[in-house]
């Protein structure tokens, strides 16, 4: 789907990145813990976070992620919204909580970037 | 191009290193203690590996095992030198601290053990993960340590 459907289906603000909406998306990783970004999710996917620091925007350019979805209605620093510009990397923000921000999407096809881990150690 | 990635090392005040075709030879400055600026050397790394022209998949392993190396230093060390060179065949970078080093090396390889504070698990990281997913997504890894000293790590990508 588009990230337009995407924004609709999540009744989300669009923070910046308001022209890349067209963009195709299939799916999604969702983690407030970077390392566990870093080490699990694919390039061309959404993520779903509640963490909103510049951090969140470096991991993102590391993994080439399409866009990043903040869940609870986060809002991004400043500093964090300047670091997307820069990169190039869309964030909406939407009001619902990380399960249904998950929840509805997959419903409408949108899967996860591996539908679990290897090992017990959690390793890809 | 050459002239982007030139503004941009000056931007950063870092080398723009020699390149010469698919080889580049450069030094990066990461500051302990900046929060702020953590991820800013891999995200030139990145850029730098697009630009020689490594294949997308192989620049990702490269940018993932600098920042998690960039976000030890800045958690952990007063500073370090990040040493990034491309021969053909292989992607490597070494980062050398100045820092507390690391007493047990074979703990702090485990997955989950950590010594992070409160400020580094606010940035999404600090959850013992760091040297794994270093190791995990390198070809080759080499770690030592002094305590008192500093940490060495170095990291081998290898690219066809």
């Amino acid at each position: 789907m588009k990230l337009s459907d995407v924004k609709d289906i999540l009744d989300a603000e669009v923070i910046v990145g308001e022209e890349n909406l067209d963009m195709e998306v299939k799916t999604a990783f969702g983690a407030d813990l970077m390392s566990d970004v870093l080490a699990f999710a694919k390039s061309g996917s959404l993520l779903l976070t509640g963490l909103t620091n510049t951090q969140v925007i470096r991991t993102a350019n590391v993994l080439d992620i399409a866009a990043i979805i903040l869940v609870r209605a986060k809002q991004p620093s400043s500093e964090t919204i300047a670091l997307a510009r820069e990169l190039k990397i869309p964030i909406l923000t939407t009001k619902y909580i990380l399960f249904e921000t998950a929840g509805r999407l997959y419903a409408k096809g949108i899967v996860g970037c591996l539908p679990k881990v290897e090992n017990t150690s959690g390793r890809n | 191009m050459r002239k982007e990635l030139s503004d941009a090392c000056q931007k950063l005040k870092i080398p723009v290193g020699e390149t010469n075709q698919n080889l580049y030879n450069g030094s990066f400055t990461i500051e302990g203690g900046n929060f702020n600026c953590a991820g800013i050397v891999s995200t030139s790394i990145k850029s730098i590996l697009q630009k020689l022209g490594i294949p997308g998949d192989l620049v990702r392993k490269a940018a993932i095992v600098s920042y998690e190396a960039e976000i030890n230093v800045v958690s952990y060390a007063k500073k370090a030198v990040v040493n990034l060179t491309v021969v053909p065949g292989s992607v490597n970078i070494e980062v050398i601290d100045e820092g507390p080093g690391i007493p047990n090396i074979e703990l702090a390889m485990q997955e989950g053990w950590s010594t992070a504070d409160q400020r580094i698990r606010e940035m999404g990281f600090g959850a013992g993960m760091g040297l794994c997913n270093i190791k995990n997504y390198s070809d080759e890894f080499h770690i030592s340590s002094e305590i008192g000293k500093g940490t060495h790590l170095k990291m081998i990508i290898q690219t066809p």
